[in-house]
Parts: structure tokens; sequence; C-alpha cells
């Protein structure tokens, strides 16, 4: 155990590094499509999108980061495996930080659809299978975590349909559109806050330290959302409605239609926020899970089953996020926002809706997913509602792909880095 | 690290604004019709000559833009409307165009002059069927706020109150025709072969404007029927 004693300063040195350069990609790159939708249709600017993703980028990943952070961490691998080795974790994680972190750069160049969940677990596997031997992978989990990056998008998609089905049925299709968005729109932002709030209350608040029982937690989620659903409330009576002074019924249905566009604008406020929380949530995780996992190896010698995550851990990948953020995050915010103008707030209302839930549920569970491929799936689905005006399948195609190509590469490239640390430290 | 976001490019260019303005195009051109025929039982060839070239500059603008919009339909895009129908409308809008431009070429090229008994009706039968294609613009301008509906409920029972209101029209400038048909009828043995056989056919094609009209009408039917 002396090696391990003499290199740990080293290792949580570069684990922190590594793990702060990927939670910074991840700020500055993924972010910006979560974010995106909402400044494309115009519900924020760039500047407001920017200060809602740094404060609920920083609360998911802090308050609900640590259930994905946990399964990045030990779940994709076999404990056994590594009893007595606790170095190989150690080059194992930082070499899938290491491998990510770079194929996320020559991605993101390219402008491939990659996605940073999918080359860090690919990562992880890679390592573990040729560095170690097929049986260190937790092959049950890994093959479960596949499986939900196909339901994942299917499931936001199936969201996303029905609830602009539901705003079309009770708010588009009725003789004042008007007046029923301003009735049903709080409601929707009322379930935004309350299904978000319980979820993270029941897992997540635990490792900050905070405790309820089961009813307190469902009165506070229910707490939570009134509250939300009031300042939704509030705002949306402050809109500026515009009125038309033409008194034809087309003219007149056509204003009412751009008024509850302005209504559902302010509302996406509130999705675009839930959606920052979920995606910090879940993608805090591929920057901080291996740097975990480097910590407690380090610490104790093994890849420990018991020890939670420290919260500071957290804490360092949610700064990580937001310093992405800010110093690149707002340029592809507003590359990225000012192409999407197809989407009006009550599409983006509904595809944010579906992710947001989608993506939350996952971290909930711990289940690391990509965010913008499920938002890709919610687009999809508020398509096959006939509510924009066109999609380019050929991109799908590009997604389907770069699923295939990201996991062997996030593969090759971290167990290239392992064998290179190995030879390195040993 | 500044990306290409493949959000963004998930979304296809909207066909539904570039059906509209071809439609818009298509119906400004139209309209100089109406001079036309005024013009023409004037006999004021300047004014003809003029609206001529009007409609002619409108056909060739039309042109382009429906080259264009059918640029921006690949078949890897995934619409609320079928594609097929889509290019059916734009293909019907063209049609009206190109019979307003034969239309004009003919007065102009044949220095057509009407009997005099026809003349005031011609004029009433061209205005009417220059409504008949303002309703269907009308129609096609109501894409958004369809796209708006996703297609459904109120605003498609609106759009087909439109639709009906353009059969009556069409209906209208259908009877109008037969009337002419029979007046000229009466009128062949006072007038030259020649002017019979050309009058005929000026009826016809004006006819053929406010029936490529309403079959715009009914294509968009068809989009709201899948």
């Amino acid at each position: 155990m002396d090696f391990i004693f003499e290199g740990m300063n080293l290792y949580i040195l570069l684990a922190a590094v590594f793990g702060l350069f990927m939670a910074w990609g991840i700020g500055a790159n993924d972010v910006a499509n979560a974010m995106a939708t909402s400044v494309g249709s115009k519900a924020i600017t760039i500047k407001q999108a920017l200060i809602i993703a740094a404060i609920f980028e920083f609360a998911g990943a802090y308050l609900a980061g640590a259930e994905v952070t946990e399964t990045i961490r030990k779940g994709l691998v076999q404990q056994d495996a590594f009893a007595g080795n606790p170095e190989l974790v150690i080059w194992g994680m930082l070499a899938s930080l290491l491998a990510a972190g770079l194929w996320l750069l020559i991605a993101t160049q390219q402008g491939w659809p990659v996605s940073t969940t999918h080359t860090i677990v690919g990562a992880i596997v890679g390592f573990a299978a040729v560095g170690v031997g097929t049986h260190a992978v937790d092959w049950g989990n890994v093959g479960s975590i596949a499986m939900s990056w196909v339901f994942s998008p299917v499931l936001a998609g199936i969201v996303a349909f029905v609830v602009f089905m539901s705003i079309q049925k009770l708010i588009i299709d009725t003789p004042n559109p008007l007046e029923n968005a301003r009735r049903f729109g709080p409601l929707y932002l009322f379930f935004v806050g309350f299904i978000l709030s319980l979820l993270t209350i029941k897992k997540g608040l635990k490792y900050v330290g905070i405790h309820f029982s089961d009813s307190a937690e469902l009165a506070v989620a229910l707490a939570i959302g009134t509250i939300v659903a009031l300042i939704g409330y509030l705002l949306i009576n402050r809109v500026n409605i515009s009125s038309t002074s033409e008194s034809s019924t087309t003219a007149r249905r056509r204003s009412q239609y751009s008024n509850v566009e302005k209504i559902f604008a302010v509302m996406m406020v509130f999705t675009a926020s839930a959606m920052a929380f979920a995606h910090g949530s879940n993608d805090v995780a591929n920057a901080v899970g291996p740097m975990a996992a480097v910590l407690s190896a380090v610490h104790s010698g093994a890849v420990e089953a018991k020890a939670a995550v420290p919260s500071w851990v957290l804490l360092l990948g949610a700064i990580g996020i937001v310093i992405g953020l800010a110093t690149l995050g707002y340029k592809v915010i507003a590359t990225v926002g000012t192409e999407i103008t197809e989407l009006t707030p009550t599409r983006g209302f509904s595809a944010e809706f579906g992710t947001a839930l989608t993506v939350v549920m996952a971290s909930y569970t711990g289940i690391p997913i990509s965010t913008t491929h499920t938002l890709v799936g919610a687009v999809l689905g508020v398509g096959i509602a006939r509510g924009i005006a066109a999609i380019d399948l050929r991109v799908m195609g590009g997604i389907l792909l770069s699923w295939m190509v990201t996991l062997p590469m996030g593969a090759i490239l971290s167990i290239l880095f392992f064998f290179m640390l190995k030879g390195m430290f040993s | 690290m500044v990306a290409k976001s493949y959000i963004s490019s998930l979304f296809g260019k909207s066909p539904i604004r570039p059906l509209q303005e071809h439609m818009a195009g298509v119906y400004e051109g139209v309209t100089h019709l109406v001079p036309l025929v005024q013009a023409m039982n004037t006999k004021d060839e300047t004014t003809v000559s003029s609206a001529h070239q009007k409609i002619v500059d409108s056909e060739h603008a039309a042109d382009v833009m429906k080259k264009a919009l059918r640029h921006h339909l690949p078949r890897s895009l995934f619409m609320p409307m079928d594609r097929r129908d889509l290019l059916d409308v734009l293909l019907m809008q063209d049609k009206i165009i190109n019979l307003a431009k034969d239309i004009a070429g003919l007065v102009v090229g044949r220095k057509m002059v009407l009997h005099e008994s026809l003349q005031e009706p011609f004029l009433q039968f061209t205005v009417r069927c220059t409504e008949a294609v303002k309703q269907a613009l009308e129609v096609i301008n109501e894409l958004d706020d369809l796209l708006e509906s996703g297609f459904r409920g109120r605003e498609v029972g609106h759009v087909e109150d439109m639709i009906h209101v353009l059969d009556k029209i069409e209906n209208e400038t259908d009877q109008m025709q037969a009337k002419l048909r029979h007046q000229l009828f009466d009128l062949e043995d006072s007038m030259r072969a020649t002017d019979v056989m050309f009058t005929y056919r000026l009826i016809d094609w004006m006819g053929n404007v406010a029936d490529d009209a309403q079959r715009v009408g009914s294509r968009l039917q068809l989009m709201l029927a899948n």
C-alpha cells in the first residue's frame, strides 16, 4: 500500500483537474442545447438564459446529482474485481476522464452529435473490460443503462406529445384561447414544480444532510409546486397582451394565438429552469463520478461500496459547470439559440417539459442518460402531434450513428490512456 | 469548443411561409387580369401591354419561388402535412399564374376584341374569377394558424368554412361561364369564325383560373383529412 500513499496527492490533484476539465466542457457545451430552445423561441434573452442556467445547473448538480454520480462511480464495474488493486481503479478512472474529455473536444469541433454520458460510460466499460477483464464489468447494470438510452428519448417524446396535445385541447382549440392560457398556465407550472421538487427531495437532499418524513416530503413538494404556480400566475398577469381593433374573427383568433404564445414564452422560463436543473442533476456525474471513484480508492484503498459521495465533490463539479457556462457557454447558447426559430413557445414548453421530467426521473433512479438525446426525442414527440412545420430526419440518423460510434471511441481512448498511465506509474 | 448544434439542425425549413409567399405572388399577378380586360374592352393598347408585362413578371417571380420551395422539401423531412399534397398545392398555384399568363398572351398576341354585348359580362366574370383566387390565397394564409392548432379542432372547421366559400365562388363562375358561352353561341353567325373560336378559348381559360383556385382549396382539404 505504500505506493498508494506516495502518489496520493498527485492522484487527487489529477482527478480534480481532469474532473474540473470535464465539468467545464459539459458547462461550455452541453448546457447550450438545454437552454437554446428557450433562447430560440425568444422566451428569454441570452443573458437571462445564462443566469438561469448557472443557478439551476448548480442546484441540480449539488442537490440531485449524487445518485447518478454513485452509478458512474461504482455501478458500472464489479467491485470485487478491484479488491486489492485500487491503483487499477485510479488509473482507469483518470483514463476515462481524459478519454471522454478528448473525444468530446474532437467531436465538438467536428460538429458531431455525441453525448457526454455515452462517452464516459463507454470509457469506463472500456478500461474495465480490456484493462482488467470482462468479468470486471457489471454487465447487467451496463445493459440496463444502454436500454434506458433507447427508452429515455421515447419517454420524453410521449410526455411532450401528451403535454402538447393537452395544450391544444385545453387552450388552443377553445373559443377563447387567451383566457384558457391564463387559467391553465399556472396549473402546468404547478406540475413542473411539484414533480421536480418531489423527486429531488425524495432522493437528493439526504446528501446535503436534510431529511424529511414521507408526508413532509409530499407537503414540501406541494408547497413548492404551489409557490411556482403562484409566481407563474403573477408573471403571466404581467404579460403585455396586444389587442386588435379588427373585428373580423380571423384577425381576432390570430392575435389570440400570438398572445397565447406570449404567455407560454413566460412559462418556458420555468421549464428552461427545470431543464437546467435536470441537466445538472444528471450530467454533473459524468465529471465527478470518476473523480469520486479515484478519491475513495485513494482514501480506503478499495472501491468502497458503502461510503457516499462527499458533497464537496458535487460542489466542485457544479462549480466546474458554471465556470464552463460563463467562459464559453454563452457563445454556444447565442449561436444555437439564434438558429432555432421554428420552435414556438408552446412547442418549446412541451418539449422541455418532457425532457426535464424524463431526465430528473433518470437522475432519481441513478441512471446516466443523455439530456440532449432526450430533448431530441421530445421534439420529435411534438412533431408527431403535428406541431412542428418540418423536422429533418437525416439528423436523427446522425444521432443514432453517434450512439454507435461514441461508445467504442470512448472505450478505445480510455484503454489507451489506461495503459499509458499504468506504464507511467507502475 | 464552439459547437454546431444538432438540435437546431433538427429543424428543417418550414414549407408554409414560402408556399404562402408563392400564392401571394400568384394572386398579385392575377389581379392584373381585371385592368387587362378593361383595357381590352376600351381598346387601350398601352394599358393592355403593360398589364400583360406585369403578369409575365409575376409568373417569372412565382417560378423562381416554386423552384426554391421544391429545393426545401427533401424526402427526409418529417412534416405535419403530406409532402405530396404540399407539392400538389404548389403545382395548382403555379397553374393559376400560368393560365393568367396565357390569357394575357392571347389578348396581346391576337389583339383580341370582344363582341360589344359580351364585354360587360366578361369583365364581371373576370372579376369573379380573381375573387376565387383571392379566396384561395386567404385559405392558404390560414396554414399558419392550422399549424398553431396542430391541424385539429376549431381552426380546421374555420378553414373548411373558407373552402366552402371558395367552392361557392367557383360555382358562380361556372354559371357565368355557361351564360357567356350561350351568349356567344347566339352571336356565332354574326362574327368571324376565328374570333368565335378564340373568344370561346378565352372564356374557357378564364374559367380554368377559378377552377384551379378551387383545386388549391380541395388539396388543402386533403391535408386536413390526414
